[in-house]
């Protein structure tokens, strides 16, 4: 799958542009949008570069800038704060030596901040990519980052 | 057609998944062929079973017991006790401690307790993703009654007005009156848009429903599109559910290869179709005007009211947004008329309502009952009361839009006109249930984080209004707080009730009111101690 071939699959309308950022996110190793990413939608939908740029950055799923190949959203909203979000932000944190918003160094895992995902029947959870991990503890935190670790 | 003398039904949700329920799938069909079963007893994934957060569900019928925390080495005493004995499987049995296996027999919990179901009906006891299940149990009677019988659309919508039904999304405003506004409306094409952008923490309920039952939804589209005189509905769903979008999407597939959606459907002049949009991470967008930008490819900004979506909506052109759960009722309204759905509920909140109950609870998850029920008897009965044994603190009703409640309103009815005499809302329909233990002043602090998250930016009010209250917050949670602090929170609230563009903004003076009203000794307990 190249860039064009998402393009194609799409017809030339507007209304298509999130689904498009969304593949071409999902395309790029680095889970991110590149300007040339940027600049392919906005020139086949005919759009300016800044109303793509501005979509692109409204939304919380997308990123311009390089992330980790698994990017680990966790969960800071009210059910899982009440249940113990705080320690597994800083449990995950010690354990990748990275904070909110950063990349660890292999470019393995990306660590970001997420309201609600609606899975608060297991909070406290994250996710990552596109799998949730629920009622986390701290050892069972480490057992998931190693498993992750081993995957690559 | 075979004829089974038991079903072994696997709920299927996010929370069974990450349990290892495909593992449990495998081991039983394994174990299954070895007693040479396979013929007799029959594995069926289903949707949620309303129980969560308890690992792998197997749920046995016609007996309907449910076992719960399955592990791989349980089933052998489950197939031997169970199938092959025909008893509850006693080393199996129902144990309150840690995270024992368990067993719970009639269905006292989650969706497998009796009661009146209307939108989760089917939701565990089919595959959602068989449309022959779906049409077995008796999906799409709803819109082949309508097309048959020849039922004119303002028909169908006296219908829907007769049943009472009133919006599922929070604001609960009559469906009925939301689509004569739609059809009545100037223009020849008109859409119909599903809000499927749950975003509101503690919410899970569109999601299950979707996961459960997705032709239901398809099916609730049609006849609102057929209502509003719309031929394209969207169904906008929340990009971080992507088992949500993948049955939906499933869903439409099989009906459009069945000719339910398409042209021509059912061999009359109703044409109709659908399409899935996916969001990107925003929660002002399930408000519906920001949900509307979104979908036509924008940042989700929320319009200025009027015009209504109803005259100028998707790409100015009459629309119609109604929520997932409330186009879930429509089937059944429908085929079972107005005045059947009146029967539950109460006078002016009709039907039943699905909440997800969650907290420091027994069994968290979701369930579904009339509206009216008691707050305490879901957090007693259908949540099994406070886990470990602790007394009850408070219940954020609604989400983070919602309200604190105290023990002092456990009683309240669950309904929008109860809740709205005792200045509470119904909201989403969530009950996110906090213990003794719970800091009022630090669950206050996470719902403020949210809103300053998740202001789009757009109005002047809400952008800074939001970061004010999360700094005054801050300012208390540290123990420099004084106690003027808690009425300057109370006058921000209020200013950006008065003066935000949307919901968003607005809806700020729920938590930060209910929160310092009801709880007021934690908060003043904190700019005390940080006075001394």
């Amino acid at each position: 799958m190249t860039r064009s071939d998402i393009l194609e699959k799409y017809p030339k309308a507007g209304d298509n542009l999130i689904s498009i950022l969304h593949d071409m996110q999902n395309l790029s190793e680095w889970n991110y949008l590149s300007k040339e990413d940027l600049q392919a939608a906005a020139d086949y939908l005919e759009l300016p570069f800044s109303f793509v740029h501005g979509v692109a950055t409204f939304y919380t799923m997308f990123s311009l800038e390089p992330r980790g190949k698994k990017v680990i959203r966790v969960c800071q909203s009210p059910p899982c704060h009440l249940t113990g979000a705080t320690e597994v932000a800083a449990e995950l944190s010690r354990i990748l030596g990275i904070g909110f918003g950063e990349t660890t160094p292999d470019r393995l895992f990306s660590m970001e901040m997420t309201s609600c995902l609606g899975v608060c029947g297991v909070a406290p959870a994250i996710m990552i990519n596109d799998e949730v991990y629920g009622n986390l503890t701290a050892d069972r935190l480490k057992e998931i980052i190693a498993e992750k670790r081993r995957e690559k | 057609m075979s004829i089974y003398r038991a079903h072994i039904l696997l709920p299927v949700d996010e929370g069974t998944i990450q349990a290892g329920v495909a593992e449990i799938k495998r081991e039983l069909e394994k174990l299954l062929k070895e007693e040479n079963l396979q013929d007799e007893v029959k594995i069926l994934e289903a949707g949620t079973s309303g129980v969560i957060g308890k690992g792998v569900l197997v749920i046995v019928y016609p007996d309907k017991v449910t076992y719960y925390n399955v592990q791989k080495h349980n089933l052998k005493c489950l197939i031997s006790e169970h199938i092959i004995k025909g008893r509850v499987a006693k080393d199996l049995e129902y144990s309150l401690e840690g995270d024992q296996t368990g067993s719970i027999g009639l269905g006292r919990i989650g969706l497998t307790r009796e009661q009146p179901r209307i939108v989760l009906n089917k939701c565990w006891k089919i595959n959602p993703e068989s449309i022959e299940d779906a049409l077995a149990a008796g999906g799409y009677k709803g819109i082949e009654r309508i097309l048959s019988e020849k039922i004119a659309p303002e028909d169908v919508i006296h219908e829907v007005k007769k049943s009472g039904l009133r919006g599922r999304g929070g604001a609960g405003f009559p469906t009925a009156l939301k689509w004569s506004f739609t059809r009545a409306a100037e223009g020849s094409e008109k859409f119909m848009i599903c809000n499927a952008d749950e975003g509101e923490p503690g919410t899970f309920k569109d999601r299950l429903i979707m996961e459960g039952d997705p032709h239901q939804l398809v099916e609730g589209m049609m006849i609102a599109g057929y209502a509003i005189g719309a031929g394209k509905g969207y169904i906008y769903i929340r990009g971080e559910y992507q088992l949500s979008i993948d049955r939906i999407q499933k869903a439409i597939d099989q009906a459009r290869a069945s000719r339910l959606l398409g042209t021509q459907i059912l061999g009359t002049d109703f044409s109709f179709d659908l399409e899935v949009k996916k969001g990107a991470g925003a929660y002002v967008c399930g408000e519906e005007t920001s949900l509307i930008d979104s979908l036509e490819g924008k940042r989700g900004y929320p319009r200025i009211k009027p015009p209504f979506p109803a005259n100028s909506g998707l790409w100015r052109k009459p629309t119609c947004v109604n929520n997932v759960e409330t186009l879930s009722n429509i089937p059944e309204i429908v085929y079972n008329g107005g005045d059947w759905f009146r029967k539950f509920g109460t006078e002016k909140s009709t039907g039943t309502k699905v909440f997800t109950i969650l907290g420091h609870v027994e069994f968290p998850g979701l369930i579904e009952v009339e509206m009216g029920t008691p707050l305490r008897e879901i957090i007693y009965n259908y949540g099994g009361g406070i886990k470990d044994g602790k007394s009850f603190k408070a219940a954020l009703v609604g989400g983070a839009a919602g309200v604190f409640l105290s023990e002092k309103l456990l009683d309240v009815p669950m309904d929008f006109e109860s809740l709205k005499e005792n200045a509470a809302v119904l909201g989403s329909g969530a009950i996110l249930v906090m213990n003794e233990d719970a800091d009022m002043v630090s669950m206050l602090d996470s719902v403020l984080h949210f809103f300053a998250h998740e202001s789009c930016g757009q109005c002047a009010p809400c952008r800074i209004g939001t970061h004010q209250l999360l700094a005054l917050m801050s300012r208390i949670r540290q123990g420099a707080g004084e106690e003027e602090d808690l009425q300057r929170m109370l006058d921000i609230s209020n200013t950006l009730f008065d003066t935000s563009l949307c919901p968003l903004g607005q809806s700020l003076i729920m938590p930060v009111k209910s929160a310092l009203d009801n709880f007021k000794e934690d908060f003043l307990n904190k700019v005390r101690h940080s006075e001394n």
